[in-house]
Protein backbone atom coordinates (compact mmCIF):
# COMPACT_ATOMS: atom_id res chain seq x y z
CA UNK A 1 0.00 0.00 0.00
CA UNK A 2 1.39 3.39 -0.93
CA UNK A 3 1.57 6.02 1.78
CA UNK A 4 1.33 9.52 0.37
CA UNK A 5 3.57 12.30 1.72
CA UNK A 6 1.84 14.45 4.29
CA UNK A 7 3.52 17.65 3.19
CA UNK A 8 5.60 19.02 0.32
CA UNK A 9 9.01 20.44 1.30
CA UNK A 10 11.02 23.05 -0.60
CA UNK A 11 14.13 20.91 -0.39
CA UNK A 12 14.12 17.22 -0.64
CA UNK A 13 15.78 15.02 2.03
CA UNK A 14 18.61 14.28 -0.28
CA UNK A 15 19.37 17.99 -0.82
CA UNK A 16 19.37 18.62 2.95
CA UNK A 17 21.79 15.74 3.57
CA UNK A 18 24.07 17.10 0.92
CA UNK A 19 24.20 20.58 2.55
CA UNK A 20 24.91 19.02 5.95
CA UNK A 21 27.69 16.87 4.50
CA UNK A 22 29.34 19.87 2.87
CA UNK A 23 29.28 21.80 6.19
CA UNK A 24 30.93 18.92 8.04
CA UNK A 25 33.61 18.55 5.36
CA UNK A 26 34.32 22.28 5.53
CA UNK A 27 34.63 22.31 9.37
CA UNK A 28 36.81 19.19 9.37
CA UNK A 29 39.16 20.75 6.78
CA UNK A 30 39.51 23.90 8.90
CA UNK A 31 40.11 22.13 12.24
CA UNK A 32 43.05 19.86 11.51
CA UNK A 33 45.28 21.54 14.14
CA UNK A 34 44.49 21.99 17.92
CA UNK A 35 43.76 25.55 19.07
CA UNK A 36 46.57 26.83 21.36
CA UNK A 37 45.73 27.18 25.12
CA UNK A 38 45.00 30.78 26.14
CA UNK A 39 48.19 31.48 28.16
CA UNK A 40 50.06 34.11 26.16
CA UNK A 41 49.20 36.80 28.71
CA UNK A 42 50.55 34.85 31.68
CA UNK A 43 54.07 36.25 31.42
CA UNK A 44 52.76 39.77 31.48
CA UNK A 45 50.57 39.01 34.50
CA UNK A 46 53.53 37.72 36.50
CA UNK A 47 55.30 40.99 35.81
CA UNK A 48 52.36 42.96 37.10
CA UNK A 49 52.08 40.94 40.34
CA UNK A 50 55.45 41.59 41.86
CA UNK A 51 54.85 43.83 44.87
CA UNK A 52 57.52 45.42 46.91
CA UNK A 53 56.92 45.19 50.68
CA UNK A 54 58.71 44.14 53.83
CA UNK A 55 58.64 40.64 55.29
CA UNK A 56 57.47 42.16 58.55
CA UNK A 57 54.41 43.71 56.97
CA UNK A 58 53.38 40.48 55.28
CA UNK A 59 54.03 38.35 58.35
CA UNK A 60 52.15 40.67 60.67
CA UNK A 61 49.30 40.97 58.19
CA UNK A 62 49.01 37.18 58.15
CA UNK A 63 49.20 36.95 61.93
CA UNK A 64 46.59 39.56 62.70
CA UNK A 65 44.21 38.41 59.99
CA UNK A 66 43.60 35.03 61.58
CA UNK A 67 43.90 35.28 65.34
CA UNK A 68 42.60 32.14 66.96
CA UNK A 69 41.31 32.70 70.48
CA UNK A 70 41.85 30.02 73.09
CA UNK A 71 39.09 29.15 75.51
CA UNK A 72 39.33 30.95 78.88
CA UNK A 73 35.82 31.87 80.03
CA UNK A 74 35.80 31.72 83.84
CA UNK A 75 32.78 33.99 84.39
CA UNK A 76 30.03 36.16 82.96
CA UNK A 77 32.02 38.14 80.36
CA UNK A 78 31.92 34.88 78.42
CA UNK A 79 28.40 35.67 77.26
CA UNK A 80 29.48 38.90 75.63
CA UNK A 81 32.33 37.01 74.01
CA UNK A 82 29.90 34.36 72.78
CA UNK A 83 27.64 37.12 71.43
CA UNK A 84 30.67 38.64 69.72
CA UNK A 85 31.49 35.38 68.03
CA UNK A 86 27.88 34.72 66.99
CA UNK A 87 26.17 35.94 63.84
CA UNK A 88 25.19 39.46 64.89
CA UNK A 89 28.67 40.77 65.69
CA UNK A 90 30.52 37.99 63.92
CA UNK A 91 34.24 37.95 64.67
CA UNK A 92 34.69 35.65 61.69
CA UNK A 93 35.03 38.94 59.80
CA UNK A 94 38.50 39.05 61.36
CA UNK A 95 39.25 35.41 60.69
CA UNK A 96 38.90 34.46 64.35
CA UNK A 97 35.62 32.59 64.52
CA UNK A 98 37.24 29.36 65.63
CA UNK A 99 37.58 29.26 69.42
CA UNK A 100 40.23 26.64 69.90
CA UNK A 101 39.65 24.06 72.60
CA UNK A 102 43.36 23.28 72.53
CA UNK A 103 45.68 26.12 73.59
CA UNK A 104 48.34 24.71 71.27
CA UNK A 105 46.24 25.86 68.29
CA UNK A 106 45.49 29.29 69.74
CA UNK A 107 47.45 32.53 69.73
CA UNK A 108 45.04 34.86 71.53
CA UNK A 109 43.77 34.59 75.10
CA UNK A 110 40.61 36.61 75.77
CA UNK A 111 40.22 36.61 79.54
CA UNK A 112 36.44 36.69 79.83
CA UNK A 113 35.79 36.65 83.55
CA UNK A 114 36.79 36.78 87.20
CA UNK A 115 39.80 34.68 88.02
CA UNK A 116 40.26 33.02 91.40
CA UNK A 117 43.64 32.06 92.78
CA UNK A 118 42.48 28.46 92.80
CA UNK A 119 41.95 28.67 89.02
CA UNK A 120 44.99 30.86 88.31
CA UNK A 121 47.56 28.05 87.83
CA UNK A 122 45.32 26.47 85.20
CA UNK A 123 44.94 29.71 83.24
CA UNK A 124 48.67 30.30 83.44
CA UNK A 125 49.21 26.78 82.18
CA UNK A 126 46.86 27.40 79.24
CA UNK A 127 48.83 30.54 78.43
CA UNK A 128 52.15 28.71 78.68
CA UNK A 129 50.90 26.00 76.34
CA UNK A 130 49.97 28.48 73.60
CA UNK A 131 52.47 28.73 70.76
CA UNK A 132 54.49 31.92 70.23
CA UNK A 133 53.73 34.58 69.17
CA UNK A 134 50.72 35.01 71.46
CA UNK A 135 48.63 37.88 72.75
CA UNK A 136 46.25 38.52 75.64
CA UNK A 137 43.17 40.75 75.77
CA UNK A 138 42.04 41.49 79.34
CA UNK A 139 38.26 41.69 78.99
CA UNK A 140 36.06 43.36 81.57
CA UNK A 141 36.61 44.95 84.96
CA UNK A 142 37.59 41.67 86.62
CA UNK A 143 40.11 40.88 83.92
CA UNK A 144 41.70 44.30 84.27
CA UNK A 145 41.77 44.75 88.04
CA UNK A 146 39.64 42.14 89.77
CA UNK A 147 36.63 44.45 89.50
CA UNK A 148 34.26 44.56 92.43
CA UNK A 149 35.88 41.38 93.80
CA UNK A 150 39.33 42.95 93.94
CA UNK A 151 39.59 42.87 97.74
CA UNK A 152 38.32 39.30 98.01
CA UNK A 153 40.53 36.64 99.56
CA UNK A 154 40.39 34.42 96.51
CA UNK A 155 40.33 36.73 93.47
CA UNK A 156 43.31 37.58 91.29
CA UNK A 157 43.40 41.39 91.06
CA UNK A 158 43.92 41.57 87.33
CA UNK A 159 45.19 39.01 84.84
CA UNK A 160 48.42 40.96 84.50
CA UNK A 161 49.50 39.32 87.76
CA UNK A 162 49.91 36.02 85.94
CA UNK A 163 50.11 36.73 82.18
CA UNK A 164 51.29 39.77 80.18
CA UNK A 165 48.29 41.70 78.85
CA UNK A 166 48.35 43.47 75.46
CA UNK A 167 44.96 45.21 75.35
CA UNK A 168 42.58 46.16 78.16
CA UNK A 169 38.84 46.31 77.36
CA UNK A 170 36.92 47.96 80.22
CA UNK A 171 33.27 47.32 81.01
CA UNK A 172 31.22 45.10 83.29
CA UNK A 173 30.83 43.32 81.00
CA UNK A 174 32.03 45.19 77.88
CA UNK A 175 29.58 45.18 75.02
CA UNK A 176 30.58 43.27 71.90
CA UNK A 177 31.34 46.57 70.13
CA UNK A 178 33.88 47.36 72.85
CA UNK A 179 35.49 43.96 72.49
CA UNK A 180 35.62 44.37 68.70
CA UNK A 181 37.28 47.75 69.21
CA UNK A 182 39.81 46.08 71.48
CA UNK A 183 40.46 43.43 68.85
CA UNK A 184 41.02 46.15 66.23
CA UNK A 185 43.47 47.85 68.59
CA UNK A 186 45.29 44.55 68.99
CA UNK A 187 45.44 44.28 65.17
CA UNK A 188 47.09 47.70 65.04
CA UNK A 189 49.49 46.62 67.75
CA UNK A 190 50.44 43.43 65.90
CA UNK A 191 51.02 45.45 62.71
CA UNK A 192 53.83 47.28 64.50
CA UNK A 193 55.50 44.16 65.84
CA UNK A 194 59.10 43.81 64.67
CA UNK A 195 60.32 40.38 63.56
CA UNK A 196 63.33 40.55 65.81
CA UNK A 197 62.48 41.73 69.29
CA UNK A 198 65.50 42.85 71.23
CA UNK A 199 65.95 41.91 74.82
CA UNK B 1 3.78 21.20 96.52
CA UNK B 2 6.15 19.77 99.08
CA UNK B 3 4.65 19.75 102.56
CA UNK B 4 6.93 21.46 105.07
CA UNK B 5 6.75 19.53 108.34
CA UNK B 6 7.06 21.70 111.43
CA UNK B 7 9.50 20.98 114.23
CA UNK B 8 6.72 20.22 116.74
CA UNK B 9 5.13 17.73 114.42
CA UNK B 10 8.31 15.71 113.96
CA UNK B 11 9.37 16.12 117.60
CA UNK B 12 6.04 14.62 118.69
CA UNK B 13 6.75 11.53 116.61
CA UNK B 14 10.23 11.17 118.03
CA UNK B 15 9.30 11.48 121.69
CA UNK B 16 9.66 7.78 122.40
CA UNK B 17 13.01 7.32 120.69
CA UNK B 18 14.80 10.45 121.83
CA UNK B 19 15.13 11.99 125.27
CA UNK B 20 13.34 15.30 125.66
CA UNK B 21 16.51 17.30 126.16
CA UNK B 22 18.16 16.09 122.91
CA UNK B 23 15.66 17.62 120.50
CA UNK B 24 13.80 20.85 120.70
CA UNK B 25 11.44 22.46 118.18
CA UNK B 26 12.41 26.04 117.36
CA UNK B 27 10.01 28.00 115.18
CA UNK B 28 9.34 25.79 112.20
CA UNK B 29 12.53 23.82 112.56
CA UNK B 30 13.94 21.13 114.79
CA UNK B 31 17.05 21.78 116.88
CA UNK B 32 19.11 18.79 117.90
CA UNK B 33 22.12 18.49 120.18
CA UNK B 34 25.23 17.81 118.16
CA UNK B 35 25.92 14.54 120.04
CA UNK B 36 22.59 13.13 118.83
CA UNK B 37 22.81 14.55 115.30
CA UNK B 38 23.93 11.41 113.50
CA UNK B 39 21.58 9.17 115.42
CA UNK B 40 18.63 11.47 114.70
CA UNK B 41 19.60 11.88 111.06
CA UNK B 42 19.74 8.16 110.42
CA UNK B 43 16.45 7.80 112.28
CA UNK B 44 14.83 10.47 110.11
CA UNK B 45 16.13 8.75 107.01
CA UNK B 46 14.96 5.23 107.84
CA UNK B 47 11.77 5.58 109.89
CA UNK B 48 8.66 4.61 107.90
CA UNK B 49 6.40 7.61 107.46
CA UNK B 50 9.30 10.08 107.59
CA UNK B 51 11.95 8.67 105.27
CA UNK B 52 13.93 11.80 104.45
CA UNK B 53 15.85 10.26 101.58
CA UNK B 54 17.23 13.47 100.10
CA UNK B 55 19.45 16.18 101.60
CA UNK B 56 18.74 19.43 99.75
CA UNK B 57 21.51 21.46 101.32
CA UNK B 58 23.61 22.20 104.37
CA UNK B 59 24.31 25.76 105.49
CA UNK B 60 26.47 27.05 108.32
CA UNK B 61 25.91 30.35 110.12
CA UNK B 62 28.33 32.10 112.43
CA UNK B 63 26.58 33.60 115.49
CA UNK B 64 29.88 34.42 117.28
CA UNK B 65 28.87 32.36 120.37
CA UNK B 66 28.24 29.27 118.32
CA UNK B 67 27.98 28.00 114.78
CA UNK B 68 24.57 26.87 113.62
CA UNK B 69 24.23 24.28 110.88
CA UNK B 70 21.00 24.04 108.91
CA UNK B 71 20.14 20.79 107.17
CA UNK B 72 17.30 20.99 104.64
CA UNK B 73 15.87 17.50 104.40
CA UNK B 74 13.37 16.31 101.82
CA UNK B 75 11.49 13.08 101.39
CA UNK B 76 10.93 12.36 97.74
CA UNK B 77 8.80 9.37 98.67
CA UNK B 78 6.34 11.27 100.86
CA UNK B 79 6.88 14.72 99.35
CA UNK B 80 7.54 16.51 102.60
CA UNK B 81 10.47 18.45 104.00
CA UNK B 82 12.04 19.41 107.32
CA UNK B 83 14.54 22.01 108.52
CA UNK B 84 16.97 20.43 110.96
CA UNK B 85 19.39 22.56 112.95
CA UNK B 86 22.27 21.84 115.21
CA UNK B 87 24.71 24.01 117.12
CA UNK B 88 28.40 23.73 117.58
CA UNK B 89 30.19 25.65 120.34
CA UNK B 90 33.79 26.83 120.44
CA UNK B 91 35.77 28.63 117.75
CA UNK B 92 39.08 26.86 118.05
CA UNK B 93 38.30 23.37 116.91
CA UNK B 94 34.59 22.82 116.31
CA UNK B 95 33.67 19.26 115.39
CA UNK B 96 30.39 17.78 114.20
CA UNK B 97 29.45 14.29 113.02
CA UNK B 98 29.40 13.82 109.26
CA UNK B 99 26.24 12.67 107.49
CA UNK B 100 27.95 11.60 104.26
CA UNK B 101 27.33 7.96 105.08
CA UNK B 102 23.58 8.75 105.05
CA UNK B 103 23.39 11.24 102.17
CA UNK B 104 26.14 11.24 99.54
CA UNK B 105 25.22 14.80 98.58
CA UNK B 106 26.63 16.03 101.90
CA UNK B 107 30.18 15.28 100.70
CA UNK B 108 31.01 18.54 98.89
CA UNK B 109 28.84 20.69 101.14
CA UNK B 110 30.59 19.53 104.30
CA UNK B 111 33.92 20.12 102.60
CA UNK B 112 32.79 23.65 101.72
CA UNK B 113 31.75 24.33 105.32
CA UNK B 114 35.05 22.90 106.53
CA UNK B 115 36.85 25.14 104.06
CA UNK B 116 35.02 28.42 104.66
CA UNK B 117 33.78 28.07 108.26
CA UNK B 118 36.42 25.81 109.74
CA UNK B 119 34.07 23.18 111.15
CA UNK B 120 35.49 19.67 111.02
CA UNK B 121 33.21 16.74 110.25
CA UNK B 122 34.01 13.53 112.02
CA UNK B 123 33.66 10.50 109.75
CA UNK B 124 33.90 12.39 106.48
CA UNK B 125 35.71 10.21 103.89
CA UNK B 126 37.71 13.03 102.26
CA UNK B 127 37.75 16.10 104.45
CA UNK B 128 39.93 18.73 102.78
CA UNK B 129 39.55 22.23 101.37
CA UNK B 130 37.38 22.53 98.25
CA UNK B 131 37.14 26.20 97.13
CA UNK B 132 40.46 27.38 98.51
CA UNK B 133 43.86 25.81 98.34
CA UNK B 134 45.79 23.79 100.88
CA UNK B 135 47.80 26.20 103.01
CA UNK B 136 45.28 29.07 102.98
CA UNK B 137 45.23 30.84 106.34
CA UNK B 138 41.89 31.19 108.09
CA UNK B 139 38.27 30.53 107.17
CA UNK B 140 36.83 33.46 105.18
CA UNK B 141 33.12 33.08 105.93
CA UNK B 142 33.63 33.46 109.68
CA UNK B 143 32.42 36.78 110.99
CA UNK B 144 35.79 37.57 112.56
CA UNK B 145 37.81 36.90 109.40
CA UNK B 146 39.94 39.95 108.57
Amino acid sequence: MEVGRLREYIYSDRELDQVEGEAIEELKAKCQQPIPDPDKWLDEELKRNILLTSVEAVLNWARRSSLWPGICFPACCAFELIATSASRFDISRFGMEILRASPRQADLLITAGTLTWKMAPNVKRIYDQMAEPKWVIAMGACGISGGIFRSSYNVVPGYNRIVPVDVYVPGCPPRPEALLYGIRMLHNKIAKRPIIIEG
Amino acid sequence: MTLALSGEEVAARLEQQFPKNAIEPIGNSLLVKSESLFELASFLKTTPGLEFDYLSSITAIDYYDYFELVYLLTSIKHNHSLVLKTRCYGRENPILPSVVSLWQGADYQEREIYDLMGIAFEGHPNLKRIALWEGFQGHPLRKDYL
